[in-house]
């Protein structure tokens, strides 16, 4: 098991080298830098652009270096816990990040909840009743969540709120909360709006949710011990419950690597739309402005997270299930 | 004895049993013949045994045929829609959908619709449009309306409904040009649906190819390749869809655009099919018949793809079947957010990305109809696609 871990955390190495380099590279890949939308965006407002000026700063951020030399020095900031510098927000990249973090969090987090909550029991209810009307109707009403585009309903939810309850459009709290520290009141501002990307991102998640856990628990379900069980005069509820459902809970903990970073980085679009305080836009617009110490950073982070994840959920998924096997076969 | 008991194998109470032969004719294969129901059965091949069963799946069957008839009409989307893609009707601008009546005061006029009144409330500025009730509009079936180029090539002005002579017929409203919404949601199937059908081929070959290299060579190959699916994986989808998008030249032409779309949200959908592929590898280059085939010295490509895909095709067209509907719902993502396909080229994401504030939805919410067969294709294509899985094993 040990030595399992460790072969784990050794293999992490390269997988991170190559997410870091792929990362650089599709942050380099569109034409222009930061400073040249600067410049002409300055020029665009009419003011002049003094030509020392530019090339002080081209200097001080390193667009005049070759690119592997930005690259492992940008790779090198990380080992010291340097993550760059944003160019739009004139901040080291974790202090932009910091604020947000915390309210992706909560967003994100609510979410999940929302979605094993609404996940959960209609999964269970599916698949004891397999084929009837209303295990097709509940997985109908999952898959509604799935087509529907995020933005538009989230559009449509905040119209809504807004006719029904005169909650304020947009963000994730009142406007005038926005600048002041918290309060008991900013906090009943953001539970207030804080349904609506809850609801949105938590119905298209959902339906897989529910797909999956009805394919497990259906297939734990026609196994013999099932039947021994019953035969032997368990209560059909003890039957389901005592282990057949906890088989079929292995995924939850496989997903373990793609929850972590998706509590960071929360839904992007609805976020856009929503104009929510996430880092989900930050991100987006980082991406636009070429700001990419800040995009590269964050992705990088993004990546890493799911790395950690993935890990975890493998050896948690060892150590509750001996069956899988540890050792992935070359066996030629 | 009568002769009646001489030839009964019974004998009779209390007597001894006779030595006796039945006269039927004998069949050793008696026990083991099968009726002709069975045999059909039995005979039937794999492809026969799954259509027999995707068949009791009633609701993926009439997505199936929803889906047929949809790809359908992206063939003949010109003779469907009543006016052109980019007509513009400068008088209508922002007009409601129109219903279509068939009694007019009491007598039966056959489908028609009303004229339309036009007035601007001088107090906020709202166009308002009202039915004329005295002008009765008949719409015209099979009939020459709007001149068009049938797939950009030959001309014609056939269509199968037209709008009113000396009138407007907009059963799904208007957009901000005062273009028909019916028109461009029929025209944007073409794009929309076409989309996902060759991204997912795309993405189809990539996994099918890269998976079963690696599944099958296994050591460092393998590995490579498992570390950058990986990668892949642990990036959003949304950034890399963003970042790639926007290495596109603003001055490639729409339709190169239109391609170099279906590329990207090919280049990040081939990981899952191509882990399936390995891992389905991974443990059929264990079964014997590989080992025969190797020994006969087949060489690899040829054991891989007469010997082993065949032997879960069915389970990776049914998984890519699931997939369609992401890349649709990528493409109205993107669009949304601007980087996608871009007008002229009209696409349900890109009618959509007109629908993204909230005036629309307060003021013209016809806007947002094309989300209507979004989720109707996102629907039938899982359902579809799960119908499939289930009749993916058909000797399970």
């Amino acid at each position: 098991m040990l030595a399992y871990i460790l072969r784990r955390i050794v293999i992490m190495i390269p997988t991170l080298l190559i997410a870091s380099a792929l990362i650089f590279a599709i942050i380099e890949l569109p034409p222009g830098d930061y400073l040249e939308s600067y410049i002409a965006e300055l020029k665009a407002q009419g003011e002049s652009v003094d030509q020392a000026q530019i090339e002080f700063l081209r200097q001080e951020y390193g667009f005049d270096k070759p690119v592997l030399e930005r690259y492992f020095s940008w790779l090198w900031g990380f080992t010291q816990g340097d993550f760059g510098y944003s160019f739009e927000y004139q901040l080291p990249v974790s202090d932009v990040v910091g604020d947000r973090l915390w309210l992706t969090v909560l967003v994100s987090f609510t979410t999940i909840i929302f979605t094993w909550v609404i996940a959960f029991p209609i999964g269970i209810y599916s698949a004891t009743h397999q084929y009837s009307w209303s295990d097709y109707g509940l997985t109908f009403l999952g898959l509604l969540g799935l087509a529907i585009p995020n933005f538009l309903l989230a559009l449509v939810l905040t119209y809504l709120a807004k006719i029904w309850f005169g909650t304020s459009i947009g963000h994730l709290m009142d406007p005038k909360y926005l600048t002041e520290p918290m309060s008991w009141d900013k906090f009943k501002s953001i539970l207030e709006h804080l349904w609506i990307p809850v609801i949105v991102i938590g119905t298209s998640g959902t339906a897989g949710m529910i797909r999956r856990l009805r394919a497990n628990l259906l297939d734990e379900l026609q196994k013999q011990y099932v039947i021994t069980a019953k035969a032997k005069g368990l209560k059909p509820f003890k039957a389901l419950v005592k282990y057949p459902l906890r088989m079929s809970l292995n995924f939850f903990i496989s997903d373990v690597g793609s929850i972590l970073p998706a509590i960071i980085s929360g839904a992007e679009i609805v976020a856009v739309v929503l104009s929510l305080e996430t880092t989900g836009p930050l991100l987006i617009a980082a991406l636009q402005s070429q700001d990419m110490y800040l995009a590269g950073s964050f992705l990088m982070f993004l990546a890493s997270l799911t790395v950690v994840g993935v890990l975890i959920s493998d050896i948690a998924l060892a150590m509750l299930d001996p069956r899988i096997r540890l050792s992935g076969g070359a066996t030629r | 004895m009568s002769t009646k008991e001489a030839n009964s194998p019974i004998p009779a109470p209390g007597a001894a049993m006779t030595h006796y032969v039945s006269d039927a004719p004998f069949d050793p294969h008696s026990i083991e013949k099968l009726t002709p129901a069975q045999e059909k059965v039995y005979l039937a091949s794999q492809w026969k045994l799954m259509w027999w069963k995707f068949k009791q799946h009633k609701i993926a069957l009439v997505s199936a045929i929803f889906l047929i008839l949809l790809y359908g009409s992206i063939l003949i989307s010109e003779l469907l829609s009543p006016y052109n893609l980019h007509t513009r009707h400068v008088n209508f601008v922002f007009t409601p959908p129109q219903s279509v009546h068939l009694f007019h005061e009491g007598s039966f006029k056959g489908p028609f619709v009303y004229g339309l009144n036009y007035k601007l409330n001088m107090e906020n500025l709202k166009r308002e449009y009202s039915e004329n009730k005295k002008e009765v509009l008949p719409i015209r079936f099979f009939c020459s309306g709007e001149p068009y180029k049938f797939w950009g090539v030959i001309k014609a002005d056939f269509h199968f409904v037209c709008p009113p002579r000396g009138g407007q017929m907009f059963l799904l409203g208007t957009d901000r040009l005062g273009r028909d919404m019916l028109s461009r949601i029929i025209a944007g199937a073409r794009i929309s649906l076409t989309i996902g059908l060759i991204g997912i081929t795309v993405s189809f070959v990539l996994g099918i190819v890269i998976g079963g290299l690696a599944g099958y060579y296994g050591g460092i190959f393998d590995l490579v390749t498992q570390r950058i699916i990986e990668v892949l994986q642990s990036l959003p989808s949304i950034p890399l869809w963003l970042a790639l998008a926007a290495i596109m030249p603003v001055t490639w032409s729409p339709l190169v655009i239109y391609f170099g779309i279906t590329l990207i949200l090919a280049m990040l959908d081939w990981t899952g099919l191509a882990r399936a592929v390995r891992s389905k590898l991974l443990s059929l280059r264990e079964e014997d018949y590989v080992l025969a085939a190797q020994l006969m010295g087949a060489k690899t490509w040829r054991i891989i793809s007469r010997h082993m895909v065949p032997g879960f095709l069915s389970h990776l067209i049914a998984s890519a079947t699931i997939s369609i509907p992401t890349m649709v719902l990528g493409e109205t993502a993107l669009s949304f957010l601007g980087l996608g396909l871009r007008p002229p080229i009209t696409s349900w994401g890109v009618l959509l990305a007109e629908a993204q504030n909230i005036n629309v939805v307060a003021l013209y919410p016809w806007l947002m109809l094309p989300v209507v067969p979004v989720i109707l294709v996102i629907l039938a294509f899982n359902f579809m696609g799960d119908g499939m899985r289930d009749a993916a094993d058909p000797y399970k």
